[in-house]
């Protein structure tokens, strides 16, 4: 193991070629240790999501490197990102990405289906499921559709799903951009919950009272770091 | 994913639009359906086809009269004597004249009344015919004897009972021989039983009565114009090599006797080659139509699949974009929409074949067409669903496996 979880060096993301090439990302370099919350905030269009969709290996960068958990994972195939988005990240999205027609317990067990390393019976994902459930206090809404949720309970649905893997990181997404106040405070107390137990998060938010619950706090300018630096005074939920 | 889930997972997806997944299999329900009834109408013909030859006996040749407009008005020229159509002197003319023949025969069916002791039966078919008829037809007396010439010639009331009917009036066939029955009003003699020989066709053998041909025209078919003629007369050759010489000499005895012309004679001959020939065509014209009937459906129906198979995926790009995010693998994702679609088929299939099985057996018993069921068609309308499924699902599959998965996680 490595001391760092994410290791960037050189980054850079650029969406099309010639006259209208957007360099979305121009050289970033990043590292995280394991156990860190960092929050990346920047104004829109700074190119955040397009980090942070390289860093779930959803997308591949232009130049760089991406080193994840010790792997470069910067030049690897559809499906080896594909096996690496199931075994060592878990997604947050801003539109919880819930399927309809499942419960709270199937869309957990979703990427425990597409796990073919351990290949878990049907007992072991429904038990596992249950447990990342409960780790965000929904040990009682387990057989509830989407539609039967509320905005905030469907948003920990989405965050015991990205548990339940046990990733290496949890990348959220403006996981509160669509919350009022309440839920969103529910939403970030759990992710510093989940901090305190271990887990490595890297969150994107433009709202700075969000990115204040982050240890860490980043700032994108242009698709560059601007800034950098520790969150001395950080909030509790 | 395990191949269990995938199944359970594109399950799932035809069941969030069940109208829509049931009427995109209704293509492949008509073809797999016409495959089924198509394989079973072309055995059913063939079947009918060795039926026919079983019963009308080998190297059978049949005179009809033909009224054409030169026959009939040369017919009417001749006077009242002389009616067109074939009569019992044309059948002894030939009998008599005619070498390489094994037997002549003819048949008159009327429906009567037949009455023994106290037994009763209406509707009884009766066969005026002559002595020819066994062998023509492969029919073997089982006690007493057949009707012979002078039966026919004397109009001697006889009579020769089919098995079962034998049965039903007098309990035992033997028993019947030399008892007395009752036909219309008119008395006759039993002096023989035929053996047992089934239904063939659409004739109930065993359940007829015979008796001489002369003797239908005296008493049952009114003296009305035709009233003594014998319709087809059925000819046995000797052999099938003969057939030809046979025909030959049948047409100078009938053009002498009915002093026709050559060129336009009042009748005309036929052999069993053609009326299969005749048969097997329009059977292999409506096996023709359901052939087309069954690709035409099924190119349809699979493109009726690959169509809603586009729908599908670009519906749910967004859970596409999410399993992939999960970590669906582009393989997983195209099985997933390549099984929904082979489902769709396979469904398709399973009611077609069920549909396929019940209107071969309607047509049998409503009795459209004769049709075997062919166990073989089951499996391979299957198959034939099958690889419409795979085939016209592999596109939009795999359109599906290769989506990128931020746009697709970005698409409303
Ligand atoms: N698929 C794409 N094709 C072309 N340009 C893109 C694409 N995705 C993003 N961009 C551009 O890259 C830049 C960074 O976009 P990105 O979505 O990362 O911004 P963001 O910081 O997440 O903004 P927001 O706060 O509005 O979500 C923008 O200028 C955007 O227009
Ligand atoms: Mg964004």
């Amino acid at each position: 193991m490595t001391e760092h979880r994410i290791a960037i060096r050189d980054l850079t993301r650029v969406y099309g070629t010639g006259e209208t090439a957007v360099h979305a990302l121009r050289g970033i370099n990043l590292t995280v240790r394991p156990g860190e919350f960092v929050a990346i905030m920047g104004p829109s269009g700074s190119g955040k999501s397009t980090l942070l969709n390289i860093l779930g290996c959803l997308d591949r960068p232009t130049n760089g490197t991406y080193v994840l958990d010790g792997e470069d994972v910067s030049r690897l195939s559809r499906n080896q990102l594909a096996r690496v988005r199931n075994r060592k990240i878990g997604f947050v999205f801003q539109s919880y990405n819930l399927l309809p027609r499942l419960t709270a317990v199937g869309n957990v067990m979703l990427p425990l289906l597409y796990n073919t390393e351990q290949r878990l019976s049907d007992e072991e994902c429904y038990q596992r499921a249950v447990a990342a459930l409960e780790r965000v206090g929904l040990g009682d809404r387990l057989r509830h559709r989407p539609n039967q949720l509320s905005g905030g309970q469907q948003q920990r649905v989405a965050m015991a799903r990205a548990l339940v893997n046990n990733p290496s990181i949890i990348l959220a997404d403006e996981p509160t951009g669509n919350l009022d106040t309440h839920a969103s405070r529910e939403i970030m107390r759990l992710l510093q919950q989940l901090h305190a137990q271990g887990a490595t998060i890297v969150m994107v938010t433009h709202e700075p009272d969000i990115g204040d619950y982050a240890e860490r706090v980043l700032h994108l300018l242009d698709g560059q770091i601007a800034s950098d630096r520790p969150n001395g005074a950080r909030r509790r939920a | 994913m395990s191949l269990w889930r995938t199944i359970k997972v594109a399950w799932e997806g035809l069941m969030l639009n069940k109208v829509r997944s049931f009427l995109t299999t209704l293509g492949v329900i008509i073809g797999v359906g016409a495959v089924i009834v198509m394989m079973a109408v072309s055995a059913g013909a063939e079947a009918e086809i060795a039926d026919q030859i079983n019963a009308l006996g080998a190297n059978l040749i049949m005179v009809m009269p033909s009224f054409s407009r030169a026959g009939f008005g040369r017919g009417m020229s001749m006077g009242p004597g002389r009616m067109p159509g074939l009569t019992y002197a044309d059948l002894n003319a030939i009998a008599q004249n005619v070498t390489g023949i094994n037997g002549v025969s003819a048949e008159r069916v009327t429906n009567q009344t037949v009455r023994a002791g106290n037994t009763t039966l209406e509707e009884v078919p009766i066969v005026g015919t002559t002595s020819g008829f066994p062998q023509v037809r492969e029919y073997r007396v089982a006690v007493g004897r057949f009707l012979t010439d002078v039966d026919n010639e004397r109009a001697v009331k006889v009579a020769v009972l089919g098995y079962d009917l034998a049965q039903e009036l007098f309990g035992d066939a033997s028993a019947a021989v030399g008892q007395s029955i009752k036909i219309g009003s008119v008395k006759f003699t039993v002096v023989g039983v035929m053996s047992p020989k089934g239904v063939v066709g659409n004739t109930d053998y065993d359940g007829r009565v015979y008796i001489p041909i002369t003797v239908v025209f005296k008493k049952f078919t009114p003296a009305r114009f035709g009233g003594d003629n014998v319709g087809v007369i059925y000819v046995s050759a000797a052999s099938k090599e003969g057939m030809q010489n046979v025909m030959e000499q049948i047409t100078r005895v009938l053009v002498r006797e009915h002093e026709v012309d050559p060129a336009s004679p009042d009748f005309s001959l036929m052999t069993q080659d053609s009326i299969i020939e005749a048969r097997a065509s329009t059977t292999e014209t409506f096996r023709n139509l359901l052939a087309w009937v069954a690709g035409v459906s099924l190119i349809v129906g699979g493109i009726g699949i690959m169509n809603i198979m586009l729908v599908s995926v670009t519906e749910r790009t967004r859970e596409i974009g999410l399993r992939q995010a999960l970590g669906a693998r582009p393989r997983d994702i195209r099985l997933q929409f390549l099984l929904e679609a082979v489902m769709l088929s396979l469904a398709g299939g399973l009611v077609g074949v069920l549909a396929g099985v019940g209107g071969s057996y309607l047509f049998n018993v409503l009795g459209t067409m004769r049709t075997a069921l062919v166990p073989a068609s089951i499996p391979l309308a299957f198959g034939a669903a099958a690889l419409v499924g795979i085939f016209f699902g592999y596109y939009p599959a795999t359109r599906a496996a290769l989506l990128d998965p931020i746009e697709a996680l970005r698409r409303e």
